[in-house]
């Protein structure tokens, strides 16, 4: 009777028992992340289910992600095999107006320009010992993109997903702060107060109807691996713009982009357990993520400046800023920076499609990075 | 079948690759946006 009772209360606090010292450390993490969600307004949406699946993973033997467990039956559902962020794709496609894009075209170089810190952040990660899948998991951050980013990592690096995901969503929210003092040491006085033609040169409702289908046909045959990317934000877009499934559209970019944004956050916090992400690695992969952003900036703007060369001077160089994938931030950064050197420049309208084009970039050149490893066999 | 190859010449072809494919077909697309725009031309009853 007595070593029953005994054996009974073990039960109790065994979660203090078996903790490990990584496990306060990530509880505090958690902490930490919801903090920057709630007080700062820090991406909240993604933010605090993450730090809080951060904080239920962390405690021991509660078997979450056990076999079985609730946060990896979600994660099976949803992030293992993709699902999750390819159905948030669709809600961001119906929420995208790629209308200015379209009536300034060539301002889509500038959201391939956006992109090339990934790639460049891919030769950094391997020089720093990385192995070739790891490396484009940790360049991907710089899509400033977090579904590209999480499908990319959960399918070829899922043991770097937690570090991968926290970076992107903390980075892409910091895109006001990061990137102005990028923009100014890039450009000039003159450039900066650059003002760019507002004649508009607007699509028709059945060009805006065609673009997602001929961009997913195109893009899907140049790469193929890539299709569901470009795919689902096509079809989110094409809903949007068909008008006739309004329903579907606004299913997508509200109710089901809600769930899926609650069980994908959850479902990353739950990928941080402590002995998997308090590794040197993950301040590395941190550093990088931070990186490949800036490198995005830096190239964007530069190629702003050939752009304004190459235009007789009709391109402000601050709008390369926006040809990454940070949706609508960067656009508003530029706009800001713009009217700090002159009152009456009206970059938003310019801003937005290059932000757009970055979208479909960031999209376009995760593709392209898996339709290459796929080429070279090192993935299936 | 794997092609096997240091980490230098992956990265490098990553960069040379990733980068110039990347341009090349937004490029395209761009192209692509230029002539849809040609073929279904604004209209302003498009607007009511």
């Amino acid at each position: 009777m007595f070593n029953a009772i005994v054996d009974g209360l073990s039960g109790l606090g065994s979660g203090f028992i078996n903790m490990h010292w990584s496990n306060p450390v990530m509880i505090a993490l958690g902490g930490l992340l919801l903090y920057l969600g709630i007080k700062k307004d820090v991406e909240p949406l993604l933010l605090v289910p993450i730090g809080f699946g951060a904080i239920l993973v962390n405690i021991p033997l509660a078997g979450l992600m056990e076999e079985g467990g609730f946060l990896r039956t979600i994660y099976n559902m949803g992030v293992a095999n993709e699902l999750f962020p390819l159905l948030i794709f669709i809600g961001i496609g119906a929420m995208t107006d790629f209308g200015p894009l379209l009536e300034n075209p060539k301002i889509f170089l500038l959201g391939a320009a956006g992109q090339f810190g990934i790639f460049l952040t891919i030769g950094l990660a391997l020089f720093f010992g990385f192995t070739k899948l790891d490396a484009v998991a940790i360049g991907v951050i710089g899509a400033c993109d977090g579904p590209t980013a999480i499908y990319v990592t959960a399918k070829y690096a899922p043991h770097l997903l937690g570090a991968v995901s926290v970076a992107a969503y903390s980075y892409m929210s910091l895109v006001p702060i990061i990137q102005p003092p990028i923009m100014r040491l890039l450009t000039t006085e003159k450039e900066r107060v650059i003002s760019m033609d507002t004649n508009t040169h607007p699509a028709s409702k059945t060009a805006k109807i065609v673009f997602p289908i001929v961009i997913t046909v195109v893009g899907g045959f140049i790469a193929p691996k890539g299709l569901p990317l470009l795919g689902t934000i096509m079809l989110g877009n094409l809903m949007r713009e068909s008008g006739v499934v309004s329903r579907l559209a606004k299913a997508s970019e509200n109710e089901i982009a809600n769930v899926v944004t609650l069980f994908l956050g959850i479902s990353i916090g739950a990928s941080m357990s402590g002995p998997l992400f308090l590794k040197p690695q993950t301040l590395l992969i941190l550093a990088f993520g931070f990186f490949a952003i800036c490198l995005d900036t830096a190239c964007g703007v530069l190629f702003g400046k050939l752009m304004n060369a190459m235009t007789g001077g009709k391109i402000n160089p601050l709008i390369g800023a926006a040809g990454i994938s940070a949706y609508p931030m960067a656009a508003r950064v530029v706009q800001k920076e713009g009217q700090k050197y002159n009152k009456f420049n009206f970059l938003l309208m310019h801003a937005v499609g290059a932000n757009t084009g970055g979208q479909v970039g960031s999209v376009m050149a995760a593709a392209i990075m898996l339709s290459v490893l796929q080429g070279m066999g090192l993935i299936p | 079948m794997e092609i096997h190859m240091d980490n230098w010449t992956f990265g490098f072809t990553m960069i040379i690759v990733g980068m110039g494919g990347t341009l090349a077909v937004l490029a395209l697309f761009a192209v692509f946006m230029v002539l849809l725009k040609k073929i279904f031309p604004f209209r302003e009853e498009n607007t009511k």
